[in-house]
C-alpha cells in the first residue's frame, strides 16, 4: 500500500510541475497584460499545492508557513495588479 | 516516507486517491489556461485549480497530518479559506481590468457599457426613420465606442 501512496505523491509532484510550467509559459507569450496577470495567478497556486505535497513527502510542517505566506501574497499581487490595469495606479 | 509508513490502508487509498484528484484537475485547468482561445474563456481555466484542486490536496495533506500527529490538524483550513474566499474577488478584479481595458481600446470585440449603449439607441432612433427605429438595435450598436 505503501506504493500507492509514493505513485500519488510522484504524479501530484509531476502534475502541479508541469502545471506550473503551463501557467508560466501563459506569462511569457500571453498576448496582453490580463493573460499575463492571470498565469502569475495560476502559477501561485500551482506552487502552492507543490510546497504542500512536498511537506507531506518530506514529513516537514514546515512548509506549510511558506504556503501560507504565498496564498497571502499571491492575492495581494494579483489584486494589486489588476487594480494597476484598471485605474494605472494602485494607490489613488 | 518514514512518517507516512505508519498510515493503514484504508487512509492512504483515500489520501492517494485525494492527491491524485487535485494534482490532475490543477493540470487540467493550467491546461485550458494555455488551450483557450479568448481571455474571457481563459479566467474560468484555473479556477479548476482554486476549487477542487485546492480543496483534494488541502483534504489528504490534513488526513495525512491528523493521523500522524495523533490529534486534529486544521492548519491547512486557513490557506483553504484564504484561497476560496480570495480567487473570486481576485478574478472578478482582473475581468473587470481587463473589460475596461478592451472597451478603452474600441474595435468591438466586447459589447459596449448600458450607458453607452443606451445612448447609442437614443440616436440611432432620432435621426433615422421609424421603421429602422422598431428594430432591434443591438445589432446597430456593437461598433459604437464606449
Amino acid at each position: 500500500m505503501t506504493t500507492v501512496l509514493w505513485l500519488a505523491l510522484t504524479w501530484a509532484q509531476i502534475a502541479l510541475g508541469l502545471a506550473a510550467c503551463l501557467a508560466a509559459y501563459r506569462i511569457a507569450v500571453g498576448p496582453r497584460a490580463q493573460d499575463r496577470v492571470l498565469g502569475l495567478d495560476a502559477l501561485y497556486i500551482a506552487t502552492m499545492l507543490l510546497f504542500i505535497v512536498t511537506g507531506m513527502r518530506l514529513g516537514t510542517p514546515f512548509l506549510f508557513e511558506a504556503a501560507l505566506v504565498i496564498a497571502i501574497g499571491g492575492f495581494v499581487g494579483t489584486v494589486s495588479l489588476a487594480k494597476f490595469l484598471l485605474r494605472g495606479e494602485v494607490i489613488e | 516516507m518514514t512518517a507516512l509508513d505508519s498510515l493503514p490502508p484504508w487512509l492512504m487509498a483515500l489520501v492517494a486517491f485525494f492527491l491524485v484528484l487535485g494534482s490532475t484537475l490543477t493540470l487540467l485547468g493550467a491546461f485550458g489556461l494555455i488551450h483557450l482561445k479568448s481571455f474571457y474563456d481563459r479566467i474560468h481555466a484555473p479556477t479548476l485549480g482554486t476549487s477542487w484542486g485546492t480543496a483534494a490536496i488541502l483534504l489528504a495533506s490534513l488526513l495525512t497530518w491528523s493521523w500522524v500527529q495523533d490529534r486534529v490538524f486544521v492548519h491547512e483550513l486557513v490557506i483553504g479559506i484564504c484561497v476560496m474566499v480570495t480567487t473570486p474577488v481576485t478574478l472578478m478584479f482582473l475581468g473587470r481590468a481587463a473589460l475596461h481595458r478592451d472597451r478603452a481600446e474600441g474595435g468591438g470585440a466586447v459589447p459596449p457599457a448600458a450607458a453607452a449603449r443606451s445612448s447609442a439607441d437614443e440616436s440611432m432612433s432620432s435621426d433615422s426613420d421609424p421603421k429602422a427605429a422598431t428594430l432591434p438595435t443591438t445589432l446597430g450598436s456593437e461598433k459604437v465606442r464606449p
